[in-house]
């Protein structure tokens, strides 16, 4: 899930990834927020395979338009680039991507690539397996311009939320937070989440 | 600096024993056979100002236009063969659209620059194809870059100019550009001095009608390449048949 703050990005991710019927987690432990570019992530949704695949390939093609551009590209070309490969691709891929970053020009921005290649821009975005048990939480407690704080706060409590209600989504929270100064990421193992009464 | 390049210059692909591309040359020459055109960039804008000759008593006004969109906030003022510069402006009007389509977000001028300058250096590769006969100048205003102005000539290279003039005046033009001080000139004050710029330059005697072509792009326009607005133009062409008559005057009372 991303969330935009007053003058940075967070994004926090679950690392479970699992197979579909019968169901089997094959790793507890994935990384699913890559760096794009230096003040640019993604967060992979969909088949694992596919998105390492076209993340790829747009780290290249934004890293050759970067050097041609002579300056650190739009998050929303980084956005672009992703759109394009799965729009381009959308009969053999399965892959969706929650792209958020900081850029000279507008500041934090959060976009969303869905897996036919739609491209829109969102204040808050959540996605993947988990985020089903968690709309009405974000949609209750986010609010605009929170600091940085208080978004890692929100951003900690609805994974763990999540991760607490899906049984394919748990493991590790990866939370990365861009400012223009630069990354800071966030490792929370599961035990040390946030609990809520459920558990 | 006119010299004969006798055997050295049938093709692009050959070099003169001077290290010299003829070809390339006698395309600027065509250039330089074509009526003005001069882009001004000042505080919040860019100005263009084009001298259309008017060949015939039948020519329509407002036709033949020699300054080009080349997306919503880039235009594009040429010189040299019409026809050549009306092609490049297709190129340039596709690398950004391609632009937007693939990166979301409007071409920056320097690289649409870059882009069209390396397409114009390709036909000064090969005996297969001749070189563009035309030059042409670039300009855009973005609300965080501020105002952009870039020239590009048949030898495919391109700069970056706070004022430059292309076509047979070109050497006055960029005198008379020289004296002004655009940076602390705003679009409006501008395109007075662009109308007048154009009205010293142009020959009476050589060449008699012209049409003054003037287009800007700035905070006045908020960003959009745009024809001047009639009465704008009005006002500077006013200014500027004023300003010369005093001139005149000002000749004969020194005689």
């Amino acid at each position: 899930m991303e969330k935009h703050c007053t003058d940075s990005r967070v994004k926090g991710v679950s690392t479970g990834v699992s197979k579909p019927a019968p169901e089997y987690v094959s790793s507890k432990t994935i990384n699913k927020v890559i760096q794009v570019h230096d003040r640019i992530f993604c967060c992979m949704a969909g088949s694992l395979a596919d998105a390492q695949a076209v993340i790829k390939s747009a780290k290249f093609h934004l890293s050759f338009h970067s050097v041609q551009m002579e300056s650190p590209p739009q998050v929303i070309a980084a956005a672009s680039v992703l759109k394009d490969l799965c729009y381009k691709n959308k009969d053999e891929l399965q892959a969706g991507f929650l792209t958020a970053g900081w850029d000279k020009k507008n500041g934090p921005q959060v976009y969303v690539v869905s897996l036919g290649g739609m491209l829109i821009s969102q204040q808050v975005t959540i996605g993947g397996s988990g985020s089903t048990y968690i709309y009405g939480y974000v949609d209750a407690k986010y609010k605009p311009n929170m600091t940085k704080e208080e978004c890692l706060q929100f951003a900690t409590n609805a994974l763990a939320l999540a991760m607490g209600r899906d049984n394919v989504s748990g493991g590790v929270a990866h939370l990365v937070v861009i400012t223009e100064k630069g990354v800071e990421h966030v490792v929370v193992p599961g035990d040390k989440l946030p609990k809520f009464h459920d558990e | 600096m006119s010299s004969i390049g006798t055997g050295y210059d049938l093709s692009a692909s050959t070099f003169s024993p001077d290290g010299r591309v003829f070809q390339v040359e006698y395309a600027m020459k065509a250039v330089e056979n074509s009526s003005t055109a001069i882009g001004i960039r000042c505080k919040d804008g860019v100005v263009f100002g084009v001298e259309k000759l008017v060949l015939s008593k039948l020519y329509e006004e407002g036709s033949n236009k020699r300054i080009f969109n080349i997306d919503r906030h880039i235009g594009m003022a040429v010189a040299g063969l019409l026809a050549d510069a009306r092609s490049l402006a297709e190129v340039a009007r596709e690398e950004s659209s391609n632009f937007r389509s693939n990166y979301g977000h409007d071409i920056p001028l320097k690289h649409l620059s870059d882009r069209v300058a390396m397409y114009v250096h390709a036909y000064t590769l090969y005996s297969a194809v001749r070189p563009f006969g035309c030059s042409f100048i670039l300009g855009s205003y973005d609300k965080d870059d501020g105002p952009q102005l870039y020239m590009v000539d048949p030898s495919g290279i391109s700069y970056g100019y706070w004022g430059c003039a292309i076509g047979k005046a070109k050497q006055a033009a960029k005198t008379e550009i020289e004296k002004l001080q655009m940076k602390d000139m705003t679009c409006r004050e501008l395109v007075k001095e662009v109308a007048k710029i154009i009205y010293i330059v142009h020959d009476e005697v050589k060449d008699k009608a012209f049409e003054l072509e003037l287009s800007w792009v700035g905070e006045v326009t908020n960003g959009r390449h745009e024809l001047v607005p009639k009465d704008v133009r009005e006002e500077a062409e006013k200014y500027a048949k004023d300003s010369l008559e005093e001139e005149d005057d000002s000749d004969e009372d020194n005689m």
